[in-house]
């Protein structure tokens, strides 16, 4: 340490702060495009959503669509399997939602085909309820798709959707 | 220190005139537009840019695609900046070819926002056909794709003449004072009053030049407002966090007896 | 110094350090006996180590969203510039980045050259720094084939017909190279591997460069040899990582006007048309920073003779510590050397900017000239000069022409000139 250091500490501190303090910011705002590259680029963000025709489909019939990389599941019900998931008391359920909420035509349920437990497909009129079950770990779902037994901790995902039309869905 | 920096004076002086001789090359002087996006702030004339769209779109588009444009980026920041219900509107008159459907078939539906510009031929094979053998080139990267950029691309719109005595000209070749070799097989695409601007801008050739020259160089570089923005302020940081390293270096250096 | 002596503070790091002595190596970098009358000519090592990091780092990043395959490459340039977060700004880096890291490295050569850096002992930090200067120019061209426009693919086919020349085996061998007959999707994928793998050598070889650095110690712009620790040096930390830092910020001024303001102006407008095995672009010509050897190439008018000539302006480098016989490092104490340097540099920069240029005419001539001057620099000009040039007196210590004192008779007539020259 020099004379000088000694008689003018502030300045000296401040100057070195300032600086770190300046290059950390910097550093900082350098890094950020190279972290933010891996997120949706444009054209992903661009494809959300998808058309589907399910004129074909007859009550009891499901079909699988890709959306978004997943599978979504659009289920055409019976009317025993509406009333089976409208009869249901939202006490019995682990993660309580209506029937009604999830299915806004109750003839048509469109849900993300995607275990809430660890992204498994589930496998479709299977398990306890006879309507989708999760054969990675055992996870049970009612004709609503409600996790009703098993590790999942919610309901399938609903994504949003309308009916363009009688006879298809747009998705997302 | 002090060398040292007229040296990298020197060099960039050289640089320079390195970036002069590259331009000087070309057969003719190329006819020089004061753009509005260059320079250190400079950007895209928001006006400009949609009528450039329309002239594409109604001349240059029945040979020439932009096959790596999206109808999306019509609507997107720094562009034309149509609204969003312009561009899907826009998207909508084109057809694409989509499918396979449910028995296997492709079928056409409109455009969406996120399908690519829609190219007048199906392949190259077919637009050389239509076109007397010469490929009209993609004009996506086309600005960036030829030596003078903008201005060459200005220049040949407005180059066409007629030929020196001493040039004779094959049935479907033009001559252009700016195209290498002066022999183009694109006839002249613009004359005045060819089309009717939507904001009502006098349609001469020269103002449709520059816009579809505009247009073309968003279409280059879509992002260079954003670019020209960043490097600003990335400039100014450096120069700030420059001097605070230059007197923390002194205040270090100061503390043994010897210049830096 | 002695780095055996070192002894972490804290029981856990001297527990760690005897199993992994990391700690040493830390407490070593930083106290670096480095001289202290460096001048900013020596700040192009760190520049250097910057733009490797660089490009390493973005390379990576463009490696995530590229599709390397003949169909697809271009588009997927495009894609990264187009709708990739932030793609536009990383290609741009990466891009300018390889001219600004030959740039940097260019300086460091000539800086080298000058100062005699390459001379005993150092000459196996020079030879590695040839190796490492060779890896770069085979990555920089192989990068350069990736976007798989026009310049891309006709330079690929022309420097791997180098190889044709090889008597005998020439096709054998170019076929190898390719995957096929010419020039297409198996070659861009195999350049794909390598320019991916040769950065991770060099970073290899940089890190080799920098411990033969380390044994005898920097050179310094007086030449001399000097004692460490001394008063002649200073640790590395703070004092040479500040200033290195300073450097490098001045340097990425420049850079950044490069990245933001003429991010095409060091590439070829050919290259943002896509790739075709019929059409040649008019004037085919390598990046700037291989032009000079591009020119020697083609000042020599048999196919295997300029193939030789180009290889062995690069050998001639290598074997620079034994061709120059003077035993004095710095031009500074050399004044006819300090002539013929600047006469070296003056022919590297003709032959770049004849490289550019049409091989024809007085271009041609003007190219051999300099071809040959290239070469009778370093094989007869430095062995002869080393013998025969009367050399200035040199001081005895770094810190005597700096502190402008005079406790050695011999040199004190020196002393006003050597302070100029400084």
């Amino acid at each position: 340490m020099s004379e000088s250091d000694k008689k003018k500490p502030n300045r000296r501190d401040f100057i070195l702060t300032a600086t770190t303090a300046a290059g950390a910011v910097g550093v900082g705002a350098a890094a950020w495009p190279l972290i933010d590259q891996m997120n949706p680029d444009a054209s992903v963000k661009a494809l959300a959503s998808t058309e589907v025709d399910i004129s074909g489909v007859e009550p009891g019939q499901s079909i699988t669509v890709l959306w978004r990389g997943k599978p979504v599941f659009i289920k055409r019900r019976t009317k025993a399997e509406i009333d089976s998931a409208r009869s249901v008391d939202l006490k019995d359920l682990k993660h309580p939602e209506k029937d009604e909420d999830r299915a806004k035509d109750p003839e048509w349920l469109v849900m993300l085909g995607v275990c809430t437990h660890l992204g498994c497909v589930p496998l479709t009129d299977k398990g306890d309820y006879n309507a989708w079950f999760c054969p990675c770990h055992g996870s049970h779902y009612d004709t609503s798709g409600r996790i009703r037994k098993g590790p999942a901790p919610t309901n399938m995902e609903v994504p949003k959707y309308v009916f363009i039309n009688s006879s298809t869905i747009k998705i997302g | 220190m002090k060398k040292f920096l007229k040296i990298l004076l020197f060099i960039s002086l050289i640089s320079n005139l390195n970036y002069v001789k590259v331009f000087a090359e070309s057969s003719a002087e190329l006819l020089k537009v004061d753009w509005s996006f260059k320079s250190f702030f400079g950007k895209f004339d928001r006006a400009s840019l949609q009528r450039g769209y329309q002239v594409y779109n109604e001349v240059c588009a029945s040979c020439h695609s932009v096959k790596y444009l999206s109808y999306r980026n019509l609507a997107e920041k720094g562009g034309p900046e149509f609204s969003e219900e312009e561009a899907k509107a826009i998207a909508s008159n084109f057809e694409v070819i989509d499918g396979p459907d449910s028995t296997g078939e492709m079928f056409t539906r409109p455009a969406r926002l996120s399908d690519k510009f829609v190219s007048p031929y199906a392949n190259d094979q077919e637009a050389k056909a239509a076109n007397g053998g010469a490929y009209p080139p993609d004009m996506s990267v086309l600005v960036k794709a030829r030596k003078g950029g903008a201005d060459y691309i200005y220049s040949l719109l407005l180059g066409y003449d007629d030929p020196p005595a001493d040039i004779k000209l094959d049935d479907g070749v033009y001559y252009n004072k700016y195209m290498y070799g002066n022999k183009i097989k694109m006839s002249s695409p613009l004359s005045d009053d060819l089309l009717e601007y939507s904001d009502g801008t006098k349609a001469t050739t020269e103002q449709m030049s520059k816009d579809v020259v505009t247009f073309l160089m968003w279409a280059a570089e879509p992002h260079l407002e954003q670019r020209h923005k960043f490097g600003f302020r990335v400039i100014i940081y450096l120069v700030i966090i420059s001097i605070l390293v230059y007197f923390s270096m002194k205040k270090i250096w100061s503390r043994i007896e010897s210049k830096i | 110094m002695s780095d055996h002596d070192y002894q972490p503070s804290s029981k856990l790091g001297k527990w760690f350090n005897d199993r992994l002595p990391l700690l040493t190596l830390s407490n070593h970098l930083q106290e670096y006996p480095t001289p202290k009358n460096l001048n900013y000519w020596w700040t192009f090592g760190g520049i250097l180590t910057f733009c490797l990091i660089t490009q390493i780092v973005t390379g990576i990043i463009l490696g995530m969203h590229y599709i390397a395959h003949a169909d697809l490459a271009f588009e997927s340039v495009e894609h990264i510039m187009r709708d990739v977060n932030y793609g536009w700004l990383i290609r741009y880096v990466h891009a300018n980045g390889a001219s600004m890291f030959f740039l940097a490295v260019y300086i460091h050569i000539f800086r080298s050259l000058y100062y005699g850096s390459y001379k005993s002992p150092r000459e196996v930090i020079w030879i590695i720094g040839m190796i490492i200067y060779f890896l770069m120019m085979a990555t920089a061209f192989m990068g350069y084939v990736l976007p798989w426009g026009q310049m891309s693919f006709w330079g690929a086919t022309v420097i791997t017909n180098l190889f044709s020349a090889i008597p005998f085996i020439g096709e054998s061998v170019t076929n190898w190279l390719w995957g096929g007959y010419s020039v297409d999707n198996p070659t861009l994928t195999r350049f794909f591997s390598l320019h991916y793998l040769l950065p991770f050598l060099i970073l290899g070889l940089v890190i080799l460069h920098i411990w033969a650095l380390h044994v005898p110690g920097n050179n310094n712009p007086i030449g001399i040899d000097i004692k460490k620790p001394s008063k002649d040096t200073v640790p590395f930390h703070p004092y040479i990582v500040i200033k290195d830092l300073f450097a490098l910020l001045l340097f990425l001024i420049v850079f950044a006007f490069f990245v933001f303001y003429s991010p095409n102006i060091l590439g070829h407008a050919d290259n943002y048309i896509e790739a075709d095995p019929l059409v040649t672009p008019a004037h085919i010509v390598p990046e700037w920073y291989l032009l000079p050897f591009y020119a020697i190439l083609r000042s020599v008018p048999d196919k295997l003779l300029g193939v030789i000539a180009m290889f062995a302006s690069i050998f001639v480098l290598v074997i620079l510590p034994w061709l120059d016989t003077s035993k004095v490092r710095s031009a500074i104490f050399r004044p006819i050397y300090k002539q013929f340097y600047w006469f070296l540099v003056a022919d590297v920069l003709i032959l770049g900017y004849m490289g550019a240029m049409p091989a024809e005419g007085t271009y041609l001539i003007i190219a051999r000239v300099a071809t040959v001057y290239y070469f009778l620099h370093f094989l007869v000009i430095l062995p002869v000069l080393g013998r025969k040039e009367k050399t200035l007196d040199i001081p005895l210590s770094i810190t005597e022409p700096v502190l402008g004192g005079y406790p050695n008779q011999a040199t004190t007539k020196n002393n006003q000139n050597i302070k100029e020259k400084l």
